[in-house]
């Protein structure tokens, strides 16, 4: 079995983004920039069904700029096999991301995809999705548990009101969500064995796909400040303005 | 133009996140139509149809679409949506698994969690966690939308009551198969519509001790969350988290109890109307978006709190 698994660059999860009023964007100039979270762990996911002995080989796949390829490395020293680097000036929308990854499915056939089920940048939360429409593959998001059994993947998902528990048929695509597992740090040797690890590169140019935005962002600015700060001393002060000024209770 | 609204229910009653969406669909083009995929589901199309600003309400109804399975619901939307020009869904774990399913298939993108109309092509939604608002213009004629419940107003009951029409189930392209759904059974309110939510931290130590937070949330009528740090130490389970990743909420009053306020959990509550935080570190970042904060050993102040409102009862 084969699994693939896209990772996204993105800003850092512990850095407080700015926006930049005069370019009417995130600014992203000297940030911190890691791989998406959910994407760590779906790379987690694939290392430990592969470590089951249930995979033969796990290849990562990044769009963005030539710094994607550090992500790249990053799953590689996890345990990821090889790469493939798509080449693109920013991100794009998550339909041209799917369409990019179909691609990518259509010259190596992948039993699985894995994929974060949202980047902590545009929270779109779509890819997945998208990817198993064009591939016309079953689907099972927000999962916290995978159990792989012969054809069939059973996938425990974490919905509104609380686990739901799915049979899919392979191949398959899913998406992580935050409790599937706890990924690892890459040890010194490993990081060293990814350096002789492969990078292929794509240009989406050659894929064929029209690369138009349909969604164009027009600003981005900073949400309303919430003035807070607000104290009271006892619980009989905090319940009496609960009740006669906020006349919430 | 015409939009069509993808309902929300347990195949009994309407879900208050659809009534949410539909204001915003509503905001989009009025009316709408409504969509309610399920199994002898016919009870919530009846709630369906009594909504301001429903024009008419699809009934789809087989076994196929009873736990509203992804693979069947999107092929089903997509045939549906050739006669619409927009698809609007509350930003439910049902509503994010399958609209974007949809949307693949229509070559559109998809405009995820809008908290905001500004025209029929012009939305604003959050990006990065709730830190910057994002304003977006689709180029397309047909459209996928999400839609933040929290923004919006709950529809409310109409003069007059919508036709149902019944409509066939496609087929269930048998990709995928229902096991089991383990939702917990509470009597308190859900967590997304509750009016007020008392939420614990790690700072609770242990999930016995969310005992307290409950005495207090049946008092008020309230619901029970917690942040991220006290599902991951599995003092609760997950539905109960509030956050980035898990569930945003905007009621009346919040109550954050032994919770620090990382970034994550802030971007899922800071749209409260009025927030309490008790927490004995008075430099808690929660303190900053707080309204009443009350800086005191939470297992003095919970159960004060719960006589205090004991008295307030009677």
């Amino acid at each position: 079995m084969k699994i693939l698994v896209p990772v996204k660059r993105v800003v850092d999860y512990n850095v407080k983004i700015r926006v930049d009023k005069e370019t009417n964007a995130v600014d992203l100039n000297n940030i911190k920039m890691s791989i998406n979270p959910f994407d760590e762990i779906a790379v987690e996911e694939a290392i430990r069904i592969k470590e089951a002995g249930q995979c033969d080989e796990i290849v990562v796949v990044s769009l963005g700029p030539e710094q994607s390829k550090e992500t790249i490395r990053n799953a590689l020293a996890m345990g990821a096999d090889r790469g493939i680097h798509v080449k693109t000036d920013h991100s794009p929308e998550p339909l041209l991301v799917a369409k990019i990854l179909e691609k990518v499915c259509e010259k190596e056939d992948y039993d699985l995809i894995i994929l974060g089920k949202q980047s902590i940048d545009d929270d779109c939360n779509q890819t997945g999705q998208m990817l198993s429409a064009l591939l016309n593959r079953s689907l099972g998001t927000y999962a916290s548990k995978v159990e792989i059994e012969n054809d069939t993947i059973i996938v425990t998902r974490e919905i509104d009101g609380g686990l739901q528990t799915i049979k899919l048929k392979k191949p398959a695509v899913l998406t992580t969500d935050l409790r599937l597992n706890e990924p690892r740090y890459a040890s010194l040797p490993n990081i060293m064995k990814a350096k002789q690890k492969t990078i292929d590169e794509l240009d989406p140019s050659d894929l064929g796909i029209d690369m138009t935005p349909k969604v164009s962002t027009k600003k981005v600015e900073e949400p309303p400040k919430r003035v807070g700060g607000g104290k009271v001393e006892s619980i009989q002060e905090l319940v009496d303005k609960l009740k006669n000024v906020s006349g919430v209770i | 133009m015409s939009v069509l609204v993808l309902a929300e229910h347990n195949n009994q009653s309407l879900k208050e996140a659809t009534k949410k969406a539909l204001t915003a669909a509503l905001k989009i083009f009025s009316p709408a139509h409504v969509v309610v995929i399920g199994n002898n589901c016919a009870s919530a199309a009846n709630d369906a149809a009594t909504l301001e600003g429903v024009e008419k309400v699809l009934l789809v109804e087989d076994t196929t679409y009873e736990n509203m399975l992804c693979e069947p619901t999107a092929d089903l939307l997509f045939e549906l949506m050739k006669s619409y020009d927009y698809l609007v869904s509350a930003a439910t774990t049902n509503g994010k698994n399958i609209l974007p399913r949809v949307a693949a298939k229509l070559d559109v993108s998809q405009i995820s969690e809008i908290i905001s109309v500004i025209d029929n092509k012009t939305f604003q939604r959050p990006i990065y966690a709730g830190n910057a608002i994002a304003t977006v213009e689709s180029s397309t004629e047909k459209n996928v939308i999400t839609v933040r419940t929290t923004a919006f107003e709950t529809a409310q009951v109409g003069s007059s009551v919508a036709t149902i029409e019944k409509i066939d189930a496609g087929n269930n392209p048998g990709l995928s198969e229902f096991i089991e759904e383990k939702v917990s059974s509470s009597e308190r309110p859900e967590l997304t519509s509750a009016g007020i939510i008392v939420s614990g931290g790690r700072g609770m130590q242990s999930g016995d001790n969310f005992k307290m937070l409950e005495s207090v949330a049946d008092k008020l009528g309230a619901a029970v969350g917690a942040s991220r740090a006290a599902v991951d130490a599995g003092f609760v389970p997950n539905e109960y988290q509030v956050g980035q990743t898990g569930k945003v909420v905007a009621p009346e009053l919040y109550i954050a109890v032994g919770i620090s306020g990382a970034i994550q959990h802030l971007a899922g509550m800071k749209d409260s109307k009025v927030i309490v935080a008790i927490n004995k570190d008075d430099e808690a970042p929660i303190f900053e978006v707080a309204d009443y904060g009350l800086v005191a050993d939470l297992f003095d102040a919970v159960p004060e709190l719960d006589k205090e409102l004991e008295k307030i009862q009677k």
